[in-house]
C-alpha cells in the first residue's frame, strides 16, 4: 500500500526515499496511525518530509491523492518565482516602496489594495486559469499566490487537517530562507580551503611532544602549535541591480555560503561593470564609495578575486570612456578590470546566466576574453571548475 | 512502549502533530529532528519529554568547535603522559584515560534515556555525517581499548536545529522531522495560561492582540517569539499595566508599553516606530 502515493510524492518533486517510506510503514504497523486520517497525515508528514520548505508541497500532494483528484502534477512542479517572496520581505524596507505606500494612502490602504487584488485573482482562478499565474511581476506576487486559489476545490476533502494546515499556508514563507540550498555551494567552496597555522601557539602538538619527549630521554618536553585556520582570502565583487534581479537568489546563496566558509572575505558591489569605485552598502551606494585603486592597494595579491555578474550589458559599457549607465567614467571599464586582474592573478568570473546563452551576448564574449576564459557558470559544477582555476 | 505516550505536560503545550512526531520517534526508537523559529521551545521539548516519560535526560549542547568524537569519548593523552612522568601506576591501563562523552553516557544508562543534541547546526558541516552509524546502530568502537560500546537501551534522541546550516540527506533520512510552527492565538493562549495561570482574561487577550500585531509587521529582522511574549507578560504583570493601556483606544496609534521585551534589534524598533508614525500621519483620528 501507499506505493502510488510514494510515487506521486516523487513525481511532485519531493525528495522522499525508500527508507522513509519503510519507516512510515513500520510506524503504521505498530499502530501509530490507527485512529484517524489526521493521525495518519501527521505521521506521514513527520516521516516523509525532512525540510520545512517542502511541507506545503507535501500538503498539496497529500490533499490531491486522498481526494482522488489527479489534478495536474505539472502545476506542483512549478516553482513559485522567488521575487514574489523577496518583495514581500522588502515591502517595508526600501525607500521607494515606503514612498509608494504613502502615495497609496498609508499602510492600511495598501493592505486593502492588496486584499482587493487578492479577491480579484481568486475569481480569476475560479474561472479555471493556472493558479501560478500572471502576477509574477507584481510586487504583490506573494499575496497573489493565494491559498484559496491554489486549493482548487479541495475544501471538504476527507483529510481535514491537510486542508486546514494548507489553508493557513503556514509554511510558504519558509521557502525564502537564504540558507536553504547552500550546502552544495559550501561543499564546493570548501575545496578552496587552505589550512595554515597562524597566531599564538595555544594547542598541544601531540606528535611533536611525544617525539621530543622520547628524544629527551623520557623527560617531558611539551610542544605547542597555533590553531589551524582557513587561510584563504577572498575578494568578492557582486553585480547588483538591473539585469541581475533574476539571479538574486542564487547570488544570495553564494554570498551566504561564502560568508560562512571564509574568515577573510571582503565583498563589494558594482553595477554592470567595474569602474573607478565600488561600494559596500547598496543603500548608500552614491555616498559611500570605495575607490577601486584603494581596494587594490589595501588587499594583497594573495586574495582570490571572484566576480559575480551576468556580464550582460552594452559593449560600450566595457570598452568606452563614459560608457557606464550610471555616471561619467573617465576611463573605460576594461582598463579598470585589467588593473584589478594585474593585482590579483587568481581571479574568476561567475556568471549566473546559462552557459549556452553566453555566445549570444557580445559583452559576455568580451569579458570572457578579458578574463582569459576564466568565466564559469554559477552552478555547482561551474563553481568546482572555478575553484580549480583559483588554485 | 504503548503505555508511555507523550502528550504534553502541565508546563508544555504540545500540538497534535508534535505529539505524533514524538510518539513515532519513541515507538520506532529513531531520532527526532526539531526545527523552528528561535524561542518556540525546541530545547524545552526534550526536557519535557524526559519529564513526562520519567526518563533521565542527557544534554549535549553543540558549539561551533564541537566534534562528533567528543560526544562519544576523548582520549586524554596529556594526562597519560603526565602520569608516566610521575610514575603513576594508572598509566598501564589506557582505559583510565578514556573520557566518556554524552552519547556514551546515554548508551550506558540503566533505563531508556532521553538524549538531547542541541543546536546541531552550530557544528561543522560534516558533524551530522560523523554520527550516522552511532545514531543508526546505536553503537561505536573505542579504538584505544578495542571495545565496542552498544547502547543498553536505544535512547530517545531529540535533535534541535536553527537552520543555520543545512543537514545532509543521509542524516535526515534516519530521523523523524518536525517543524514547530509558530503557535496560533488559541494555542498561544493555552501556553500563556500554563505559565501564568492567574492572568486576567482581558489582559491576556489584549496582550496577545498587541503581540500578534507586532509580529505581523513586515520586514522585522527578528520577530518576537513565544519566549519573548512570556517575558513581556511577566513585565506587564510586574509593572501592573492595565489592559486598557494595551488597547490604547484606537489600537493602531499606540506603541505597546515595554516593547523592548518584544523587539530586540534596534533596526526593528526603529522600523516599528516609523510605521506607527506613518500610520498616525496618514490616518489622523
Amino acid at each position: 500500500m501507499l506505493i502510488p502515493f510514494f510515487y506521486m510524492l516523487r513525481e511532485g518533486g519531493m525528495k522522499t526515499s525508500i527508507i522513509e517510506l519503510l519507516t512510515l510503514l513500520e510506524a503504521m504497523k505498530k499502530g501509530l496511525a490507527g485512529q484517524s486520517v489526521d493521525d495518519f497525515y501527521y505521521l506521514a508528514r513527520t516521516s516523509l518530509v525532512k525540510d520545512e520548505a517542502q511541507l506545503d508541497r507535501f500538503d498539496r500532494i497529500f490533499g490531491a491523492y486522498f481526494k482522488g483528484i489527479d489534478d495536474s502534477l505539472t502545476d506542483l512542479m512549478q516553482e513559485i518565482p522567488e521575487d514574489w517572496l523577496r518583495h514581500q520581505a522588502e515591502l517595508m524596507l526600501s525607500e521607494e516602496e515606503r514612498e509608494q505606500i504613502e502615495a497609496l494612502g498609508g499602510f492600511d490602504a495598501l493592505m486593502k489594495a492588496l486584499q482587493e487584488r487578492l479577491e480579484e485573482q481568486d475569481k480569476r482562478h475560479e474561472g479555471g486559469n493556472r493558479w501560478i499565474g500572471t502576477a509574477g511581476t507584481s510586487p504583490f506576487g506573494a499575496y497573489g499566490y493565494n491559498p484559496e486559489g491554489v486549493r482548487m476545490g479541495q475544501q471538504g476533502s476527507r483529510n481535514r487537517s491537510a486542508v486546514k494546515v494548507w489553508d493557513k499556508r503556514n509554511y510558504r514563507n519558509l521557502d525564502d530562507s537564504i540558507e536553504l540550498g547552500t550546502r552544495n555551494i559550501k561543499v564546493a567552496l570548501r575545496r578552496l580551503r587552505k589550512f595554515a597555522r597562524e597566531g599564538a601557539a595555544d594547542q598541544l602538538d601531540l606528535d611533536d611532544t611525544i617525539d621530543k619527549t622520547a628524544r629527551n630521554a623520557g623527560l617531558l618536553d611539551i610542544r605547542m602549535v597555533p590553531e589551524r585556520h582557513n587561510a584563504v582570502k577572498v575578494l568578492l565583487c557582486l553585480d547588483i541591480g538591473g539585469s541581475m534581479d533574476d539571479h538574486v537568489r542564487i547570488c544570495e546563496e553564494m554570498f551566504s555560503a561564502a560568508r560562512s566558509e571564509f574568515k577573510h572575505l571582503e565583498y563589494f558591489y558594482f553595477h554592470n561593470f567595474i569602474y573607478e569605485s565600488l561600494w559596500k552598502d547598496n543603500r548608500r551606494r552614491h555616498s559611500e564609495k570605495t575607490p577601486t585603486l584603494d581596494i587594490a592597494h589595501k588587499y594583497g595579491s594573495d586574495y582570490k578575486l571572484i566576480f559575480v555578474g551576468d556580464a550582460t550589458m552594452s559593449p560600450y559599457e566595457i570598452v568606452y570612456a563614459g560608457g557606464s549607465v550610471e555616471h561619467w567614467n573617465e576611463e573605460p571599464g576594461a582598463v579598470w578590470i585589467k588593473r584589478l586582474l594585474n593585482t590579483y592573478p587568481k581571479a574568476v568570473w561567475l556568471n549566473p546566466e546559462p552557459k549556452q546563452r553566453w555566445d549570444y551576448t557580445p559583452s559576455t564574449k568580451l569579458i570572457q576574453e578579458i578574463m582569459e576564459d576564466r568565466m564559469f557558470p554559477l552552478t555547482i559544477a561551474g563553481l568546482d571548475e572555478a575553484i580549480k582555476a583559483l588554485h | 512502549m504503548a503505555d508511555s505516550k507523550f502528550s504534553g505536560t502541565s508546563s508544555y503545550i504540545a500540538t497534535d502533530d508534535l505529539t505524533m512526531a514524538v510518539n513515532a520517534a519513541v515507538t520506532l526508537e529513531r531520532p527526532i529532528l526539531v526545527k523552528g523559529e528561535p524561542g518556540t521551545g525546541k530545547t524545552q521539548l526534550a526536557i519535557e519529554v524526559a519529564k513526562s516519560l520519567g526518563r533521565p535526560l542527557h544534554e549535549w549542547h553543540i558549539k561551533s568547535t564541537t566534534k562528533a568524537q567528543q560526544g562519544l569519548y576523548e582520549y586524554d593523552a596529556v594526562a597519560r603522559l603526565r602520569d608516566s612522568q610521575l610514575g603513576d601506576d594508572r598509566v598501564h591501563n589506557i582505559g583510565n584515560y578514556i573520557v566518556r562523552g554524552k552519547v556514551w553516557e546515554a548508551f550506558e544508562s540503566e533505563e531508556q534515556p532521553v538524549l538531547l543534541i542541541d543546536e546541531i547546526d552550530k557544528a561543522d558541516i560534516e558533524f551530522p555525517n560523523d554520527l550516522l552509524r552511532e545514531l543508526d546502530r546505536m553503537e561505536f568502537y573505542v579504538y584505544e581499548t578495542k571495545q565496542l560500546i552498544k547502547a543498553r537501551h536505544r535512547p530517545i534522541i531529540v535533535i534541535t536545529s536553527n537552520n543555520e546550516k543545512e543537514l545532509p540527506d543521509a542524516f535526515l533520512r534516519r530521523c523523524f522531522f518536525h517543524y514547530i510552527k509558530f503557535p496560533d492565538k488559541e494555542t498561544m493562549a493555552e501556553i500563556v495560561d500554563v505559565h501564568y495561570p492567574d492572568l486576567k482574561k482581558d489582559l491576556l487577550r489584549e496582550a496577545l492582540e498587541a503581540f500578534y500585531k507586532v509580529r505581523d509587521v513586515r520586514g522585522l529582522k527578528k520577530k518576537p517569539s513565544t519566549s519573548e511574549l512570556l517575558d513581556w507578560i511577566k513585565l506587564l504583570l510586574a509593572e501592573d499595566i492595565p489592559p486598557e493601556v494595551l488597547r490604547g483606544g484606537d489600537s493602531r496609534n499606540a506603541i505597546p508599553p515595554l516593547y523592548g521585551a518584544l523587539l530586540k534589534n534596534e533596526q526593528d524598533v526603529h522600523l516599528f516606530e516609523q510605521l506607527v508614525f506613518l500610520d498616525r500621519r496618514t490616518n489622523p483620528q
